[in-house]
């Protein structure tokens, strides 16, 4: 059951910063969507403002819509901790439980919730998730050992597998390969491919060749200028965006002559 | 071989100034233990004061190691080894105290340690009959245990407040300017307080164990609270951001990731606290009282401590005065042994409670 995104007008604030500003676009249900853009312009902000992971730094607030599946986020009733249920995040920096053994982090989202699991269900959960994050063949043989323990991009990739096994409906990653080896970008971007079929997954990357590689639609991100807010460019099918993008300015970044 | 022969020997200007005339690597104990047998000579044969010639020593020891750098080494050296010899004699001179009163205490204390010691009470002991401790341990230990349990959850749910729901608002500063006021309480003044507070319950002239760790909690919620609140600081808000993408409600990603990550640290805090009041004599005197027998019931009647034990083993020894000094120095041995395994055991289960990061 994947669900689809609308934003309409939406403003981000930290404070009284306003960090971005009037975003709209539609994100499709079952696509990848890629965000791409210089850095500080806001994408982080724009994709936790849309699992209302914003509101967690204080200070911060959302002006606008966030309609997922025609349900408004942001009204008045809404459960933000029902929202994140469905819609998962994975971080631009890995950030496993440190208290936590490799096989604890990855039902952490189970066992938090103290869903009641059976030891079979569980371990097949534990392991389709680590092998949907090609983390599996490394990791089968010390279950047990603290996740504190992985390098950096294994981390990572455990972080991915936490995400999928709670089975989200949408899934929100922000940079999840800046810290991975080609091969297992290679296997992120597969994985990513994989569940397309079932969720809707919304990536930010500042490779341009993943962005044209894995998504369905893009959309640029970017500054006005130094301490202006970030806005959305031109949001359109990757196609598009990378063969004959509406904006000059997309083309020049896309094509490295930025600035 | 021609290239070889091509290359010309570097001179000494060619090469860069990576080595240089260095003291050799004993020459700051030679130069402790030369400073040490002038202090040594100073004592022994001329006959000053210790005091003088130790600071004599230290004197010529700060002196000398530097001038003998300057003359070898050069002068960034020499202030290297002047802030280094400072370092040196500051550590020595602040070891002074603990380890004289170390040794006072095992030298004083020691003779009096026995099973009877520990398992008698004052009760009816006059002259040199035999008497122990045992009222008071067990006065101190249920003391102490009611004062944690009474501060350990008051403090640590405070610090949750300050940390994760709080954070900065007007409540939580004002919380925290409460706390810094109550860490500079003096002890004395909570005694005070805890008995005011029972002589409106229960009468004046009011004596009870339980008054003491209402006491004993006043001085130590503070300690509980600052402590943990630094604890939770530590905890990096990634892993707060983690467990609520995953869905989970506020109160458990608090009590199942923060609280677990940041556990040694605050169980090594409240270790700390403990040990930090155990020692406490003036509020226990105010509220507690004095006896001489065993008393189980914190409610109930006066209840003997360590601190109040020794207090008055030494004001008022009895006659002959030897025994009851010789108690006093015994129970003071016991008490800082007790504060000793207090702070290892803080040590060993902050390890017990440390995240592990090995694979
Ligand atoms: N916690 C915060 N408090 C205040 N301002 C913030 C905070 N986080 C980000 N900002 C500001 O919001 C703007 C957008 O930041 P954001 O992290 O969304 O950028 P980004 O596009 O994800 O950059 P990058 O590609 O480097 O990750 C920046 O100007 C940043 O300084
Ligand atoms: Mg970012």
């Amino acid at each position: 059951m994947a669900k689809s995104i609308d934003v309409s007008d939406l403003d981000i604030y930290y404070g009284d910063f306003l960090a971005v500003q009037g975003v709209n676009m539609t994100i499709r249900a079952r696509a990848v969507t890629a965000f791409i853009g210089p850095s500080g312009c806001g994408k982080s902000t724009f994709l936790r403002s849309l699992n209302r992971m914003h509101e967690v730094i204080p200070g911060a607030r959302v002006e606008g819509k966030v309609l997922v599946d025609g349900q408004s986020l942001y009204e008045p009733g809404v459960d933000p901790v029902a929202v994140r249920r469905q819609i998962g995040m994975v971080f631009q920096r890995p950030n496993p439980f440190p208290t936590m053994s490799i096989y604890d982090n990855v039902l952490a989202g189970n066992r938090l919730n103290s869903k009641k699991l059976k030891k079979s269900a569980a371990d097949d959960i534990v392991e389709k998730s680590l092998k949907g994050a090609n983390l599996w063949n490394e990791v089968k043989d010390r279950l047990g050992k603290p996740g504190m323990g992985l390098s950096g991009g294994q981390q990572q990739r455990l972080c991915i597998a936490r995400a999928i096994a709670v089975e989200p409906q949408v899934l929100l990653m922000d940079e999840p390969c800046s810290a991975l080896d080609p091969i297992s970008t290679a296997a992120i971007e597969d994985l990513i491919h994989d569940l397309k079929s079932q969720y809707t997954i919304v990536i930010v990357t500042h490779n341009m060749q993943q962005a044209a590689r894995v998504s369905d639609d893009t959309g640029f991100f970017n500054l006005k200028g130094a301490g202006q807010p970030g806005h959305l460019v031109e949001f359109n099918p990757t196609e598009k965006v990378f063969a004959n993008p509406d904006n000059d300015s997309t083309e020049a970044y896309i094509s490295g002559r930025f600035g | 071989m021609t290239t070889l022969e091509k290359n010309p020997t570097p001179t000494e200007s060619d090469l860069l100034p990576l080595t240089g005339p260095r003291l050799p690597t004993y020459a700051p104990a030679l130069v402790a233990v030369a400073a040490l047998a002038l202090g040594g000579v100073l004592w022994l044969v001329l006959g000053s004061s210790v005091a003088l010639s130790a600071f004599v020593a230290a004197v010529v020891f700060v002196v000398a190691l530097p001038s003998w750098s300057r003359a070898v080494e050069g002068s960034r050296s020499a202030v290297d080894r002047l802030v280094a010899a400072l370092v040196w004699v500051a550590l020595l001179f602040a070891f002074v105290p603990l380890v004289s009163l170390l040794w006072t205490l095992l030298d004083k204390g020691l003779p009096a340690l026995s099973p009877e010691f520990f398992t008698f009470s004052m009760r009816s002991v006059f002259g040199d009959a035999q008497g122990g401790i045992y009222h008071a341990l067990v006065g101190t230990v249920l003391i102490t245990l009611a004062a944690t349990l009474i501060s350990v959850p008051i403090g640590i749910f405070t610090a949750i407040y300050l940390v994760e729901y709080g954070a900065g608002n007007r409540v939580a500063k004002t919380i925290t300017f409460l706390v810094d006021v109550m860490t500079g309480i003096p002890s004395i003044v909570a005694g005070l307080f805890a008995y005011a507070l029972f002589v409106l319950f229960f009468g004046p002239g009011v004596r009870m164990g339980f008054g003491g760790a209402v006491a004993l909690s006043i001085l130590m919620i503070p300690v509980v609270v600052r402590s943990t609140e630094e604890m939770l600081k530590l905890v990096p808000d990634e892993l707060r951001e983690a467990a609520y993408a995953l869905g989970v409600p506020k109160w458990r990603t608090i009590t199942k990731v923060v609280l677990p990550t940041s556990m040694s640290g605050i169980v090594t805090g409240v270790t700390l606290a403990i040990a930090r009041v155990i020692g406490e004599t003036a509020p226990l005197l105010i509220i507690a009282g004095k006896t001489d027998s065993v008393n189980f019931n914190l409610f109930d009647e006066r209840m003997a401590t360590l601190p109040v034990f020794i207090y008055y083993s030494y004001t008022q020894p009895g006659i002959p005065a030897a025994p009851g000094y010789e108690r006093a120095w015994g129970a003071a041995l016991v008490l800082i042994a007790i504060v000793m395994i207090l702070n290892v055991l803080a040590r060993l289960i902050g390890k017990a409670f440390a995240p592990k990061t090995g694979r």
